[in-house]
């Protein structure tokens, strides 16, 4: 299915986002996740599933003022 | 001093964006004599090179203050701060909900609204404010226990521009943590935010574009030390006029 992650669209085969963050190539223990701009939780992400058309934010630590 | 039950050991709180290299922002840290960096969460790409960085901050020991810098609402603002308390592990967050993107001034209706979410969902939020003593309450009361109000607007380093304020700020919340946040732009403004009642100075842009980043850290750290001391050693009072510092008693008479 076709989903958004960070703005840019992706074709996975994954059903949940912890599989999905793993497909994309995501190092799942340094990432934050949203989805469709609601926040998941690290412990929560097996249990999400996606769906077609999803909004996915992957975000990572950064320089910060 | 302690932010949140937590005591600190430096009164620099200094920031991570700017920097010429990572080796510059390294020797930074370790010159200013931080124990408090702030970071920010960013979208990430899939070589990891936000998961670089962060192997970068922890080995500077430093304790980690997450910001949600370029929020705009509410919504956005709670958002990163579960997001961040997720990555970093940590309760703390320097809340920012932004009004203008020009001056970055901070939308303080929205900032008081996304503190009193977020600290009622266990959060120990930084809110980045303005002078206002109302607004000041008014965080409080959400369940804020410090505020960071600005010295000038963020990456501007105009020094204090309403000093004033910051002392009726000072007066008006005796036993809260204040935090000069944005606008410092040399050690003589650091060192006057001190001067003013200030307990400690969160700052970036001054250190990260300086010529030597490492050298302006430390020289940051000094004007605080000696801006803090200098507070409690309870100044003597201006006057208008000269006053002989030699006594006149004594003096000789040759007409």
């Amino acid at each position: 299915m076709k989903i958004i992650v960070n703005a840019k669209p992706h074709e996975i085969s994954a059903t949940d986002l912890k599989a999905a963050l793993h497909e994309l190539g995501f190092a799942c223990s340094s990432v934050a996740t949203a989805l469709n701009g609601t926040f998941v939780a690290r412990g929560n992400r097996e249990a999400v599933q996606l769906t077609e058309g999803d909004r996915l934010e992957v975000l990572a630590p950064m320089q910060g003022g | 001093m302690q932010f949140y039950g937590t005591e600190i050991s430096s009164r620099l709180l200094l920031g991570t964006a700017q920097y010429p290299s990572p080796a510059i922002l390294a020797a930074a840290v370790k010159s200013s004599g931080t124990g408090i960096i702030t970071v920010s969460l960013r979208r990430e790409s899939t070589d990891g090179s936000g998961a670089g960085f962060w192997d970068g901050l922890r080995e500077t020991g430093c304790r980690i203050l997450p910001n949600t810098a370029g929020c705009h609402s509410v919504q956005e603002a709670v958002t990163t701060a579960h997001m961040a308390r997720d990555l970093f592990g940590t309760p703390w967050i320097k809340l920012e909900v932004i009004g203008h993107s020009d001056t970055l001034q901070p939308d303080v209706f929205g900032l008081v609204e996304a503190a009193r979410v977020l600290c009622a969902d266990g959060f120990q939020v930084f809110p980045y404010t303005t002078d206002d003593l109302v607004v000041g309450e008014k965080l409080l009361e959400a369940g804020c226990e410090l505020l960071m109000p600005w010295g000038a607007p963020i990456g501007s380093g105009q020094g204090m521009r309403n000093p004033d304020a910051l002392r009726a700020m000072r007066a008006h919340f005796p036993e809260v943590p204040l935090i000069v946040d944005a606008g410092i732009g040399r050690p003589s403004d650091a060192a006057q935010a001190m001067e003013l009642g200030m307990d400690a100075v969160l700052l970036n842009t001054a250190v990260a574009k300086a010529g030597d980043p490492a050298r302006m850290a430390a020289a940051m750290a000094q004007a605080i030390e000696a801006g803090r001391a200098g507070y409690e050693a309870d100044p003597m009072e201006r006057r208008d006029m000269a006053v002989p510092s030699t006594p006149v008693l004594g003096l000789a008479e040759f007409a």
